[in-house]
């Protein structure tokens, strides 16, 4: 088969990695040869393929080796749960320098490594939201077909996933770029599924799968492991082979998002009950006026 | 200048106007202007954004701090903190003389000292390559008075800190590290990374040395500081025989052919006397309020302009030196009335064009006065309002004026006006001698100079002899075109 890359983004701390990891793990039960691009200066987007965090980034090394031309494909490589390959970005640490700068070092190494030589699928994982140029390299110039938003019923994640999809839909008319679907890591939000189904149609795209919350997943996590491999007979494995079948039919299906205003985003979610309407009255009021 | 031509000025300037679209024509009309005498300024607007696209020749804040300011500073060592090219493609542009010195051993100003950014240097971050730059500099130049980190723009995109480097290297080695913001994106062009130098020498260099000893230093009543003199061909030390010869004391030469001693003294002068006011103003303001040191503007080209120059110099300070300015006035002017003898005739009722930096634009023009020529057109790279208030005491009226001129404007005025000489930068030079105009670099002398003080005067008309009635010039019509 061709080339499919994707990518996952999402609000920090909405279970990206978790997600990515443990559909990717089913994807290469399906037999599918895959490369994972961690693109977090934490390193920790193949960590439960691995079962370790992967010591040895690209940027480490090359910042070991003097400059990124004496790097080896080899020497960043580590292959995982059922021969998923695995590079880590990495970057600096918190406060230092220009971690985006460093992802789009990294990629550009990898390509020009030929280490997408011979994959069915490369999958990059990408930290936070596309705070900038260097984070919306996956997103850039003939690198992820589509983009795979994880988000919940929660107001700070549809407010990544809406962001992103103005990140995406910059590129969209100049690369090839399309929005794959949203992915709802289930958080137990009221009207979750219902939530992200509208929000799913407002950015002109699909809800591709609501994963529900199960406890296995943290404890495969404690183990450094995915569910696919921790527990392969349990109920939450089978929801996510059914994610990684439905990213597999997937290809060539993304759309060009259409990214809503902060009003219209206000708007849904006072529909759905999760936004009190403003009260303008009180808005610049200091707590000891309003009282008096 | 009649009514008529004056118009016709007004046309020529509506006419290139008019080759903009809309937009640019209304953003670029506010810099364009006709003097009209008895004005308080030029009628144009300054210290703008540059019009994108139409090739302005201003440079970078980088440029104004350590290309200006910091650079001639013979011995400290000047680090270009970034990537090489900034560093590299600014190499000895300026030629500021030093003395007494020897390369690399107490004095960097022609070397090139940079902390080359590598892609691991921006994406980890530069402060520890910082470190290491200035420990190999301790070893390697250990007589060094000082080091500055003159930042490139990738320094303040990933946000290095530098301050914190600088300040504990600086306790460390026991020398001052000063750290200058001056990264490229900042501000509208060179005028502020000045700006920025100045504030970092008042921060870093003056005010931590105003409780330091110099116990080898005594003061007399008649001290002085020159500031704002590059020493570009050894202008500073033509300026500094003058006022050595009137009877003054010069404790130090900012910033050509300073030393990092001569900074720390600043404070100790009488009087500071200021030469390129746009690019030092700031911290002569500040020694004023902060120390009581007044300071006064002095103008060292041409004969016209010295002697009422070492006058007003002079004015400050006791009979001695009234009579020394009388003496030095005396001595040359034997000297520049021979020179005025031999050139004028040669260039009478030439016409000049000119466009520089901040302070020549007005300061050189009564020197061509001097020698019988008119400034029919000047204007400023990165002038504010304040430099276009004082060139109403130069030009005359109908001189068209221009801010940040683009190199279209330039032709096309050049073209109109057909100047004898136009005198500006290496950027102009070249197409302005193939539209068929003789040219002169007024940045850096056309690499001879100097032109300050009497020293400088006859090579300066020598110069722009050499330049208008160079043969070359009646040699350039095609041969199969009538002769006019």
């Amino acid at each position: 088969m061709a080339l499919r890359q994707i990518a996952f983004y999402g609000k920090g701390g909405i279970g990206k990695s978790t997600t990515s990891q443990n559909t990717l793990a089913a994807l290469a039960e399906l037999g599918k040869k895959i490369l994972i691009v961690g693109c977090d200066p934490k390193a920790d987007s193949t960590r439960l393929i691995l079962h370790a965090k992967a010591q040895n980034s690209v940027l480490s090394l090359a910042a070991e080796a003097g400059s990124i031309e004496d790097l080896e494909l080899e020497d960043v490589l580590k292959v995982g749960y059922k021969g998923i390959k695995c590079v880590e970005s990495g970057g600096p640490e918190p406060g230092v320098g220009c971690a985006g700068r460093g992802v789009i070092t990294s990629i550009n190494f990898l390509e020009e490594n030929g280490a997408y030589d011979g994959m069915e699928y490369i999958s990059y994982d990408v930290l936070g939201d596309v705070v900038c140029g260097g984070f919306a390299m996956p997103i850039r110039e003939n690198k992820a077909q589509e983009i795979y938003i994880v988000m919940s019923g929660e107001m700070m994640a549809l407010y990544a996933a809406n962001n992103i999809s103005r990140g995406i839909l910059k590129y969209a008319s100049t690369g090839g770029v399309r929005l794959g679907g949203l992915i709802c890591n289930s958080r137990m939000t009221d009207k979750e599924l219902e939530l992200s189904e509208a929000m799913a149609r407002k950015l002109n795209t699909k809800l591709i799968h609501f994963v529900p919350r199960d406890n296995i997943v943290q404890h495969a996590e404690l183990r450094r492991m995915t569910v696919i491999e921790y527990d392969p007979e349990c109920q939450q494995a089978e929801e996510y082979r059914q994610l990684a079948r439905k990213i597999d039919a997937n290809g060539g299906k993304g759309t060009i998002p259409t990214p809503i205003t902060m009003d219209e985003l206000e708007e849904m979610l006072m529909e759905f009950g999760l936004l009190k309407p403003e009260d303008e009255s009180i808005v610049g009021q200091a707590k000891r006026k309003s009282v008096a | 200048m009649e009514a008529e031509a004056k118009a016709a000025r007004r046309q020529m300037i509506a006419d290139t106007l008019a080759e903009y679209p809309p937009k640019t024509a209304k953003k670029r009309g506010k810099h364009l202007n006709v003097y009209d005498e008895g004005n308080p300024d030029c009628g144009v607007k300054s210290n703008i954004k540059s019009v994108p696209g139409v090739m302005t020749v201003r440079g970078c804040a980088y440029a104004g701090a350590k290309g200006v300011v910091w650079g001639p500073i013979k011995d400290m060592v000047h680090i270009s903190h970034g990537p090489v090219g900034c560093g590299q493609y600014s190499w000895g542009q300026r030629r500021n003389y030093v003395s007494g010195a020897v390369t690399g051993v107490n004095s960097w100003v022609v070397m090139q000292i940079t902390s080359d950014f590598q892609e691991k240097d921006i994406v980890f971050g530069g402060d520890k390559k910082l470190v290491k730059v200035i420990d190999e500099i301790e070893t390697l130049f250990p007589l060094n008075k000082g080091i500055s980190v003159m930042s490139e723009c990738p320094v303040g995109l990933i946000g290095d800190d530098i301050e914190s480097v600088s300040k504990r290297k600086s306790k460390e080695i026991g020398k001052p590290i000063a750290p200058v913001r001056c990264e490229g994106f900042r501000g509208v062009s060179q005028s502020l990374g000045h700006h920025i130098a100045n504030d970092v020498m008042r921060d870093y260099i003056i005010d931590p040395a105003a409780n330091k000893e110099e116990p080898d230093f005594e003061p007399t009543p008649y001290d002085v500081m020159i500031i704002g003199d590059y020493n570009i061909g050894g202008d500073a030390w033509a300026s500094r025989k003058l006022i050595e010869e009137m009877g003054l004391r010069v404790i130090g030469s900012w910033s050509g052919d300073a030393s990092a001693a001569e900074v720390e003294r600043g404070r100790k002068a009488k009087i500071n006397l200021i030469h390129c006011y746009r690019s030092m103003n700031y911290i002569c303001r500040h020694m004023e309020e902060k120390y009581g040191v007044p300071w006064m503007e002095f103008n060292f080209f041409g004969p016209t302009r010295i002697a009422k120059s070492l006058r007003a110099i002079a004015e400050h300070f006791d009979d001695k030196i009234k009579e020394g300015a009388e003496r030095v006035i005396a001595k040359y002017t034997p000297m520049t009335d021979a020179v005025i003898a031999k050139y004028r005739p040669r260039l009478e009722g030439k016409k000049i064009m000119l466009y520089v930096g901040g302070l020549r634009p007005r300061h050189v023009s009564d020197a061509y006065v001097d020698l019988g020529m008119e400034v029919t057109a000047t204007g400023y790279e990165f002038a504010h309002a304040d430099d276009y208030q004082r060139t109403t005491h130069y030009i005359k009226d109908g001189t068209v004026v221009y801010d940040d001129a683009s190199e279209f404007e330039l032709e096309r005025i050049a073209q109109a006006l057909k100047p004898d000489l136009v005198g500006s930068g290496i950027k102009e030079k070249y197409g302005t001698q193939k539209l068929g105009f003789p040219f002169r670099q007024m940045h850096s002398w056309d690499y001879s100079g100097p032109y300050h003080g009497y020293d400088g005067f006859p090579i300066f008309a020598r110069d722009m002899d050499l330049a208008i009635n160079n043969p070359v010039w009646r040699m350039i019509k095609a041969p199969w075109k009538k002769a006019e």
